[in-house]
């Protein structure tokens, strides 16, 4: 390779390394992102030294046709649809990484130059490419609600996963020795043959896993995708294809780790088990028990008097109903009453990790009174009220109970019950999406029970606070 | 031989240091980092442009410029989205003055 693509692929690298460290603070953020953008622009032009610009038109092309729906997309989507759309792109780049190693195999097979590396790398970036996109395309259809909802699952799914990988291994196999293993498949309709049962592995992983899982789902197809683009750099001999992706690869992995610890699952058994199928544990059916029902009025009167410091809990009930601009009224308003307001947000709010900062950040509510769990937890102690707008999973004191095993045991939440009140906005007694009943429901002394839209609710919360 | 051995040591090193540069980022931040990572695995668009830059049949060249397709629509696509939720995280300080100026 010559020496100056060289140094300007390391340059893109070190980009994208400076970009990354810098989307540590919000301040430095979006420069952290345009940096790491003028890295991909640099490896684009010193790779149209690498090929001396030949195949222009159809690069040309393809780069614009690719461009323009990316931009399109990326203007118009809204920021509750952000884990679809991240999914989508995401998709997108596994199924590009399959495809180049497709093409590879033909080129370098064209010349008798595939050699064990290529035999190797060449079918293992074929197999993680296409179980992202496919994965990422049914993740998509089960965020957008088009297909695949919750956790579709069949029987012997496990074996027929592991028959498929036995006939990638068999296929890629035959793809390297030319055909000779089965001689009615071309070393190229093998390689195909490969694409097409990883694309059915990744559909068949990620039906099964249902929609709170779905954060993790991506984290980790994300990785997946980091990975492909990392083996496609040695098909190819390219260095930046090699760092690039292996660092989305152990970001990716980190990121899906740090969910799955939020979530208190294992991951092996959210991959390999379907969670939703363990749910539904502790409820107990058909049983009344008294709640203190109150109204917007009761809420607010005692938010006016009685409580210097609110602290509110947004879940992804709150996203659903569109209530983030009340959100920040309700905010506003008590603020204006001279109170002390804070977030307090879970790891796994909403769709994907930080998620729901995001979202309200969007409405102008300030990022420095949102709180992570580990910095929101000692302040519940001195609260006088607690807001939960839209969540019940991750403020449920059943999880710290070790005497109870539900799908939620073990998931660090946010000890709301320490504060004086807590007040929960939701539309009815039901459980959240684990299925686990919350006691703090039934605390007639503690709780006041809001039952109302989200975004009603919180409306008519404001004008409550805001009348004397 | 040596220059496998050299990539494979860049892989290792590479990947202990995006372990290194996301253990330090806030959960805050947590969309915004997957969305800029996400766009930052486009870089399979520069494979594709090597892969169809080659001369092949037309399946092939078909292949590779889906392939090239894909990957631009990945590198845009996540580095404009990333760019318009981070200006969402505008500092306080701006905040306020945007307010009073409306």
């Amino acid at each position: 390779m010559q020496v100056a693509t060289f140094l300007a692929y390391l340059l893109s690298a070190a980009l994208f390394i400076f970009g990354i460290r810098r989307l540590k603070t919000p301040e430095t953020a979006r420069s952290g992102n345009t940096l790491a953008a003028l890295g991909m622009l640099i490896a684009v032009v010193a790779t149209l030294f690498v090929i001396e610009f030949r195949g222009l038109l159809e690069i040309g092309l393809a780069m614009i046709v690719g461009s323009v729906i990316g931009a399109v997309s990326a203007q118009r989507v809204q920021m509750t649809s952000m884990p679809q759309m991240v999914a989508a792109y995401n998709g997108v780049g596994g199924g590009a990484a399959a495809l180049i190693a497709l093409s590879e195999f033909y080129h370098l097979s064209e010349v008798g130059e595939l050699g064990v590396v290529g035999g190797v790398t060449v079918p293992l970036t074929v197999l993680i490419g296409s179980v992202s996109f496919a994965g990422s395309v049914v993740a998509f259809s089960k965020l957008q609600e088009i297909a695949f909802e919750g956790a579709v699952s069949f029987p012997l799914q496990q074996v027929v996963n592991a028959l498929l990988f036995v006939g990638i291994l068999v296929l890629a196999a035959n793809a390297f020795v030319d055909g000779a293993l089965l001689p009615f498949l071309s070393p190229v309709a093998s390689v195909v043959a490969v694409m097409a049962a990883s694309l059915l592995l990744g559909i068949l992983l990620v039906i099964p896993i249902g929609g709170a899982d779905m954060p993790i789902v991506i984290s980790l197809l994300n990785a997946g995708t980091g990975l492909a683009a990392a083996a496609s750099g040695f098909v190819l001999d390219n260095y930046i294809l090699i760092i690039a992706g292996t660092i989305v690869g152990a970001s990716g992995t980190i990121l899906t780790r740090l969910m799955s610890g939020a979530l208190g699952r294992p991951l092996g058994k959210i991959i390999f088990a379907g969670i939703a199928a363990a749910a539904g544990g502790s409820r107990e059916e058909g049983e009344e028990r008294p709640v203190h029902d109150a109204s917007a009025e009761e809420v607010g009167e005692y938010l006016k008097e009685e409580a210097e410091k609110v602290i509110i809990v947004p879940g992804y009930g709150l996203a659903v109903a569109q209530a983030q601009g009340p959100m920040h009224e309700l905010m506003e308003a008590l603020e204006a009453a001279g109170k002390e307001v804070k977030f307090g947000i879970h790891p796994v709010a909403g769709r994907m990790p930080g998620h729901m900062n995001v979202l309200l950040t969007e409405v102008g509510i300030p990022y420095a009174k949102l709180y992570d769990l580990e910095d929101i937890n000692p302040e519940f102690g001195d609260a006088d009220a607690v807001i939960i707008v839209g969540a019940n999973d991750v403020v449920n004191p059943v999880a710290n109970d070790p005497d109870q095993s539900t799908p939620i045991s073990g998931m660090p939440i946010l000890e709301v019950e320490q504060a004086k009140k807590v007040i929960f906005v939701k539309r009815s007694l039901s459980p959240g999406f684990a299925g686990v009943d919350n006691p703090l429901f039934y605390d007639e002394e503690k709780t006041m029970m809001l039952f109302s839209d989200a975004k009603q609710g919180l409306q008519e919360m404001v004008s409550a606070v805001k009348s004397t | 031989m040596t220059e496998l051995l050299a990539q494979l040591a860049v892989l290792i090193l590479a990947a202990f240091l995006g372990f290194e540069l996301i253990s330090r980022v806030p959960n805050l931040l947590h969309t915004p980092l997957m969305s800029a990572t996400n766009a930052i695995h486009g870089i399979i668009l520069v494979g594709g442009m090597i892969t169809l830059a080659a001369d092949g049949p037309l399946a092939i060249k078909a292949v590779g410029f889906l392939a090239v397709a894909f990957g631009a629509l990945n590198v845009v696509g996540g580095f404009w989205v990333t760019n318009r939720m981070l200006g969402m995280f505008r500092p306080p300080i701006k905040r306020v003055k945007k307010r009073r100026e409306g």
